[in-house]
């Protein structure tokens, strides 16, 4: 009797380690640390890679940290995966953290991050060339407030965002003034306050992100940017100037610790794997922020209905 | 006496100091109309500015990675100390929020699970009943309730945890220090300058630094807490036992009390309703925190309101904000009934040692009774989605409504505000030559306080100009001191109007108290909807944070005038309006000026804040440093807003400290 019992445990215990050896290629017990950020769609990304960690048979711990001031964490090993750093925002602090050699580029997300100056749908009534950049000057009074008046005022993102939104303004020759909005959180409200009034508003929005999506509107089309376009005064429509052209449209990518690699290297090989595309992402970006629904279900949802596209990730060898 | 100093003061000192003031704004014209002669003395040369961030920078770098302190380094030290701290708190969150499991390991079967929200209302109801009874009770079993029906309950609990770690630890460590201080001079001169700093430089500067050093989650966010909160307990326990009047020492010495049985049965319990005040600033400062905290990782409450705003749900903001507040409230009036009754108790001379053995196990009682219910009706354990309740969408209407209504009314009372009083400052400020800045404060200093003080005040506005921080200064100073005005406009006539009708009274404690713990960032997104970004919303935000002081100590000082000389003066025949206008605010007026000491504190702990609104002032550097994790660069601008700080609150205190001694309300 007692020695059945002792048999069953160690026919267990045997099998188990035959599973993990195999199937489920688990390395460390240690929890893998994602970082949490505050827009829906980077915590929906991150649970997306937290439930593929999870069936994969690791533990998983989610982390709120900074955008920027996680990369102490990452470089240290305090914090492991970093689902979004935006090219556009992220990358000078990406690149520098890399440098140190504490962390790991682990590829982009497929999604394509757009940023450009916007404008509601409504203000084509008032400016009928839009979105063509040089509609801006002919309706710069449109968009102007009192203190601006008669230039029009755009709203820039946080002095950190480095847009060089007012080198644009120069180069270009438009009549309009930069003012920095402190935080995206500003930029919205703003946003939100004049699409209500149907008042006129232009300024910094991004995308993937909700506000595309809850608000109709168009981003304006400046000369196509290039890297040459941004260096060099002499490319471009001004020969003087350079940042005579848009901004650029670039990766959104997962960075990670560099000491993760060797600890779960089948964990860093599913998040290199994983991929999703604009529409997906703000497709579930609205079920979260405009129809309310809570991010571990759409997450599940999601996850139920492509198994096919994830389950091919977590393949590792 | 008292009447020839009255005279005698000003007299002796006021030749000099209208002639050098005449003499610095000659200067300053000169400087204006011939400024291409000396342009270093109106702008502070670019050439001249000491790279001092950088070094700071460097310095953090060797204390991460190289500094050795023989068996470890000093990132394990910290790191330990993060170790040791993380123990009580997983088990307080585990406790409230989690539950207890098998392992550490996410996803292992769950040992017991958290205390049921019934449990915890349970158990504040009865701690609530026990130290003041009904009425308190109802107030504090209200509040948690507002948290269960509101759906808030899970996110309040994490908070309440690191609270209620953070708060003991804060309190013991800041009491432990202010003894010590108080028993060796030196040590309290040394500790002064830190303390100072500590309360000064805004939070977000020392954030980067105590990420690296402890961390991500919630120890470093409890960490900086406590840096952020102690203060005020060591100030309040040095001050408590210094005012322990010295024939009671001498008592005790007399009696042959040790330096133990000296602290604990004599300086505690006597110092024990000053200490209190200590302990409720610790409290009301750690939920201050709770939003930066939680951009550190602590989560909770803080987390919610954050990530409710940037989707703009300002309902739902409002709603986890106004947690946080009625957390605040029924921890604090907790603090107080628990300091009333034991000063109470203490003068009946009863004994609370037996209610104080049953209170534990009744408390145990109904955890157990409540985990056993639970078990049967999870309701008791996880309140019913479809019972909770939202008021969110009416916030949300209400905003859109006044946006679309009266945008354009709100609007011209804007463009009339900045164009006619902001904007003309900002200009004033940012010509003035430096150098006749530096002259102005120099002398004001001498003027008060004579050559010490001066010396102080000079070198301290010297260090922003040499770490090349004086324009942004400059707006600072423009900022916080035009939000200063308006708050003092505000809440002056605000504090004189409560003190002479006890209904006011009571609606204006309601208010400010709302106002100063509602988290800012709740405000601030609507105010930025209404008035879009710029300094006149952000100027809004600081007066409503701000306001609370200026009305406190309005009330405070009206009140503190000695009865005999108002009797005084109606024995003499004044009128009301001559008694509060010649006598009431006169005597008073030392203690407003320390309310609005304390108003440009706040204002000043504020402009961080109010960077997110697009604001450009040293409170945007230290914002940058901060998403940039640049140690140097955050470090350096959170002193510059320390020196600040620190010259205003030097100058009026001095200047109230004089005005005292000359009313004979201070010996």
């Amino acid at each position: 009797m007692l020695f059945s019992k002792t048999k069953r445990v160690f026919v267990a215990l045997f099998a188990s380690a035959l599973l993990s050896n195999t199937a489920m290629a688990v390395e460390s017990k240690d929890p893998i640390i994602l970082t949490l950020h505050d827009w829906t769609g980077q915590l929906i990304n991150t649970e997306l890679m937290g439930r593929i960690l999870e069936n994969m048979g690791y533990n998983v711990k989610y982390q709120q940290a900074d955008y920027i001031a996680q990369f102490a964490g990452l470089e240290s090993g305090d914090l492991h995966i970093a689902m979004e750093m935006w090219e556009t925002t992220g990358k000078q602090a990406m690149e520098a953290s890399l440098k140190t050699g504490g962390t790991v580029d682990l590829g982009e997300t497929g999604m394509n991050a757009i940023e450009e100056w916007w404008y509601p749908m409504y203000m084509k009534e008032k400016c009928p060339g839009l979105p063509d950049w040089k509609a801006l000057n002919e309706c710069a009074e449109a968009f102007s407030t009192p203190e601006t008046a008669p230039a029009g005022r755009y709203l820039g993102g946080p002095v950190t965002w480095a847009g060089f939104d007012e080198e644009r303004v120069e180069a270009l020759g438009l009549d309009f003034e930069v003012v920095h909005a402190g935080t995206d959180a500003a930029l919205w409200a703003e946003l939100e306050s004049a699409y209500q009034r149907k008042a006129p508003w232009i300024g910094w929005v991004y995308h993937p992100h909700w506000s595309t999506v809850k608000f109709e509107g168009e981003f304006i089309e400046f000369p196509l940017y290039s890297d040459a376009c941004y260096e060099d005064p002499n490319v471009g429509l001004n020969p003087n100037m350079a940042y005579d052209c848009g901004k650029p449209r670039g990766w959104i990518k997962k960075v990670g610790w560099k000491g993760g690699e060797a600890k779960w290297p089948c964990a860093y090989q599913a998040v290199r794997n994983f991929e999703i595309d604009n529409p997906t992402i703000g497709q579930m970006i609205v079920e979260v922020d405009l129809e309310g629904k809570k991010i571990p279900d759409v997450v599940t949802a999601w996850l139920d209905a492509n198994k096919s596209t994830w389950e091919p990730w977590t393949q590792c060898n | 006496m008292q009447s020839v100093r009255i005279l005698e003061t000003p007299v002796k000192f006021r030749w000099g100091f209208w002639l050098p003031l005449t003499a610095i704004a000659c200067l300053g014209i000169a400087l204006h109309l011939y400024e291409e002669l000396t342009p270093f003395l109106v702008k502070y040369p670019r050439d001249w500015i000491i790279p001092l961030r950088f070094s700071i920078s460097d310095l953090m770098q060797w204390l991460i990675k190289d500094f050795d302190l023989g068996l470890f380094t000093f990132k394990e030290l910290t790191r330990s100390i993060a170790w040791i701290l993380e123990w009580p708190l997983s088990v307080a969150n585990s406790l409230l929020a989690t539950g207890f499991t098998f392992s550490t390991e996410p996803g292992a079967p769950v040992l017991l699970p958290p205390a049921p929200w019934i449990a915890i209302v349970g158990i504040v109801g009865l701690l609530a009943f026990n130290l003041a009874g009904m009425r308190l009770a109802l107030l504090v079993t209200g509040c948690f309730l507002y948290l269960v029906v509101f759906g808030q309950w899970q996110s309040a609990m994490v908070t309440l945890s690191s609270i209620i770690i953070a708060v003991p630890l804060g309190v013991s460590i800041g009491f432990a220090l202010g003894i010590t201080a108080y028993r060796h001079p030196l040590l309290e001169r040394i500790l002064s300058p830190v303390l100072d700093l500590m309360q000064t430089v805004p939070v977000f500067a020392y954030l980067v630094p105590v990420l690296f050093l402890f961390g991500f989650g919630p120890v470093a966010a409890m960490i900086a807490t406590m840096i952020y909160a102690t203060p005020p307990m060591v100030r309040v326990t040095i001050l408590s036992l210094r005012q322990i009047p010295e024939e009671l020492i001498e008592y005790g010495d007399m009696a042959g009390c040790s330096r133990r049985q000296l602290l604990r049965r004599i300086q505690v319990p006597v110092a024990r309703d000053s200490l209190m005040v200590g302990i409720n600033q610790v409290i009301m400062l750690s939920l201050n925190m709770v939003i930066i905290a939680s951009m550190i990782g602590a989560g909770g409450l803080g987390f919610d309101v954050l990530s409710s705003l940037r989707r703009l749900a300002i309902g739902d903001g409002l709603e986890a904000g106004l947690a946080i507040t009625l957390l605040a409230i029924a921890l604090d009036r907790l603090g107080q009934a628990y300091n009333k009754r034991s000063t109470q108790s203490r003068q009946a001379g009863t004994s609370r040692s037996l209610q104080g053995a049953r209170l534990p196990t009744l408390i145990i009682l109904i955890l157990i009774a409540s985990w056993i219910a639970a078990h049967f009706f999870p309701a008791l354990a996880v309140f019913p989605e479809s019972l909770q309740i939202t008021t969110s969408h009416f916030w949300d209407a209400m905003v859109k409504w006044i946006n679309i209504n009266f945008f354009d009314q709100l609007e011209a009372v804007k463009t009339f505000v900045l164009i006619n009083i902001m904007i003309p400052v900002k200009r004033f400020l940012l010509s003035t030559p430096w150098i006749v800045v530096v002259a102005l404060i120099g002398l004001i200093g001498f003027r008060l306080g004579g050559f010490r003080l001066a010396t102080l005040v000079i070198v301290l506005s010297l260090f922003i100009a040499v770490t090349g921080l004086w324009s942004k200064a400059m707006i600072t100073v423009y900022l916080c001191g035009v939000s200063v005005l308006f708050a003092a406009c505000i809440g002056i006539p605000a504090g004189i109007l409560a003190a002479s009708h006890s209904g006011i009274n009571r609606v204006t404690q309601v208010i400010i108290d709302t106002l100063q713990t509602l988290p800012s960032f709740v405000y601030l997104i609507p105010v930025v909807m209404l008035f879009r970004v710029g300094d006149f919303a952000a100027m809004l935000a600081v007066i409503a944070y701000s306001l609370a002081p200026a009305v406190r100590y309005t009330i405070l000082g009206i009140e503190q005038v000695p009865t005999h000389l108002i009797e005084a003066a109606r024995a003499i025949g004044c009128t009301r309006s001559q008694i509060r206008w010649r006598v009431e605010l006169p005597i008073a007026l030392p203690q407003i000026m320390l309310g609005i000491n304390q108003t440009i504190m706040m204002a000043l702990s504020m402009l961080v804040i109010t960077a997110l609104v697009g604001t450009r002032d040293l409170g945007q550097e230290v914002y940058i440093a901060l998403t940039k994790a640049d140690t140097g660069r955050g470090i350096i601008a959170g002193v510059g807003v320390a020196c600040i700080a620190i010259v205003a609150d030097r100058l009026i205190n001095q200047w109230a400290q004089k005005k005292r001694l000359e009313f004979g309300l201070q010996s």
